[in-house]
């Protein structure tokens, strides 16, 4: 037997934990865990962000705190949590202070189903991928209830266009995972990754990107928008709304923004992988996949896929609102529908 | 395996809520509490706020909303004929599962083509 679980499991026969606290315990050692490593994930991506992007546009980046600049999300957690929190006098009060809080709840939630690597993933639950969508819609209402809190046309412009968006891109999201649902035969996270074991010719890894490569273009442009990320962060659009949903948010709350959407980056960055890279599998089809070097695979996989979406926010343009939505009902639709179509034809023959 | 799933679901709900809660009551200890006065008024890049901002809005993807429901219950109804399908194809009856869904989404891609000729999938 393999993985963390097992593991911790007989640690806990070693202690002598009855096999009724074995599962709570269990629940509270990884809930820890993945609240601990979001944290380092989303200081490392925000030092990333800023001197990857930094480094696109010919400028140095923060460079001072620490060596190349690294303690710099430290500072500014730190700077945030002693910062006046200012709740505007115009606004909601109660829904003004839920909204920060809801908005983490997805960001923290979409890890339950993440598989980190062989066995390493909070509960693998059958519903798995249906979950990740159900939970990220979440987001999209904490958005609305923080622009509409804030009493601000700047921040209910933003959490309207947060609406908007989440019709243009949900129902594409959902027909492009179709043909990877097919190809698996399951909702589960574990379940899709296993589908994409072995390989062509013993080199290239089985990957649904290869068996899909429609449905990932179409999904990828989907999370795009899902994430709020450039060329599709409308719902913040610093030149026109100035922060958007977040105008009117200040220190630890708007860091819970902050956090969730990078928590979010990773999240979903790690939920294509999943989907499509061949999540910890290794890259190379003979490289047999051992236990311990299944989170490293994962992990630099993810990166990749981060710093694509760095990439993308550092070289491309904001689109206008209805030319998203024109998009998303015009063009991702179809396109979705087709790949669909495609997938369960080809499966046939 | 259900009530288990569930039982993690709310315990992380219960965990996140609390550890955005204690990030916002530590600050609450820590900050300073100076404010009063303009620095309370709404922020709109220095202006003075004309009104307040919970007025009507024209929801100009209002037909788009409604579209959204009829096809995000497709995308639910698709999502169960895709974990299915693989298994029918094994026992042979896939093709005429397929056939089915294809009379199905081209009903769906009738009234699809139908509101954009009407002009539903416009900005209005």
């Amino acid at each position: 037997m393999y993985g963390l679980g097992p593991l911790l499991e007989s640690l806990f026969k070693k202690i002598g934990v009855p096999t009724f606290w074995a599962e709570p315990l269990r629940a509270i050692i990884v809930s820890v865990v993945i609240l601990a490593f979001i944290m380092v994930v989303v200081m490392v991506l925000l030092w990333l962000l800023r001197r990857f992007i930094a480094y696109m546009q010919s400028r140095l980046g923060p460079n001072r705190v620490g060596p190349e600049g690294i303690l710099q999300p430290v500072a500014d957690a730190t700077k945030l949590l002693i910062k006046e929190d200012i709740t505007p006098a115009a606004a909601d009060k109660v829904m003004f202070s839920v909204a920060p809080v809801l908005i983490f709840l997805p960001a923290f939630l979409v890890y339950l189903v993440i598989p980190f690597g062989k066995g390493m993933v909070a509960k693998d639950f059958h519903m798995g991928i249906v979950f990740v969508l159900a939970v990220g819609g979440v987001t999209s209402i904490a958005i609305i209830l923080a622009g509409w809190a804030s009493n601000n046309k700047y921040s209910i412009l933003g959490g309207m266009r947060s609406a908007a968006q989440l019709i243009a891109y949900e129902v594409p999201m959902v027909i492009s995972l179709l043909g990877v649902v097919m190809l698996a035969g399951t909702f589960k996270m574990g379940g899709i990754v296993e589908a994409q074991s072995g390989g062509f010719w013993g080199i290239l890894p089985r990957w649904f990107i290869f068996y899909q490569p429609i449905g990932f273009l179409v999904f990828f442009i989907c999370v795009l928008a899902e994430l709020g990320h450039l060329p599709f962060d409308l719902p913040e659009g610093e030149s026109e709304l100035v922060a958007g949903y977040n105008v009117e948010y200040s220190g630890m709350r708007f860091a819970l923004f902050y956090l969730s959407e990078f928590s979010n980056a990773f999240a979903f960055s790690a939920i294509i992988v999943t989907l499509f890279l061949g999540g910890w599998k290794p890259p190379l089809a003979f490289i047999p996949d051992w236990y311990i070097l299944s989170p490293i695979w994962f992990l630099s996989k993810v990166g990749v896929m981060v710093l694509l979406l760095m990439w993308l926010r550092a070289s491309i343009v904001r689109t206008r609102i209805d030319q998203l939505l024109a998009l998303g009902w015009k063009v991702l639709l179809p396109v979705a529908l087709f790949n669909f179509l495609l997938t369960g034809g080809l499966m046939l023959v | 395996m259900n009530a288990e799933f569930f039982g993690y679901v709310a315990f992380f709900t219960f965990v996140g809520i609390a550890f955005a809660v204690s990030a916002i009551v530590t600050s609450w200890f820590l900050r300073p509490w100076r404010a009063r006065g303009e620095k309370l008024t709404t922020y709109e890049c220095g202006e003075e706020p004309i009104g307040t901002g919970w007025h009507r809005y024209n929801i100009r993807y209002y037909t788009f909303a409604l579209l959204f429901l009829v096809f995000d219950v497709v995308g639910v109804f698709l999502l169960l004929f895709a974990l299915i399908f693989r298994n029918a194809v094994k026992l042979g009856i896939g093709s005429f599962l397929f056939w089915q869904m294809l009379i199905f989404l081209t009903i769906v891609l009738i009234a699809w083509i139908y509101a954009w000729k009407k002009g539903n999938l416009e900005w209005v």
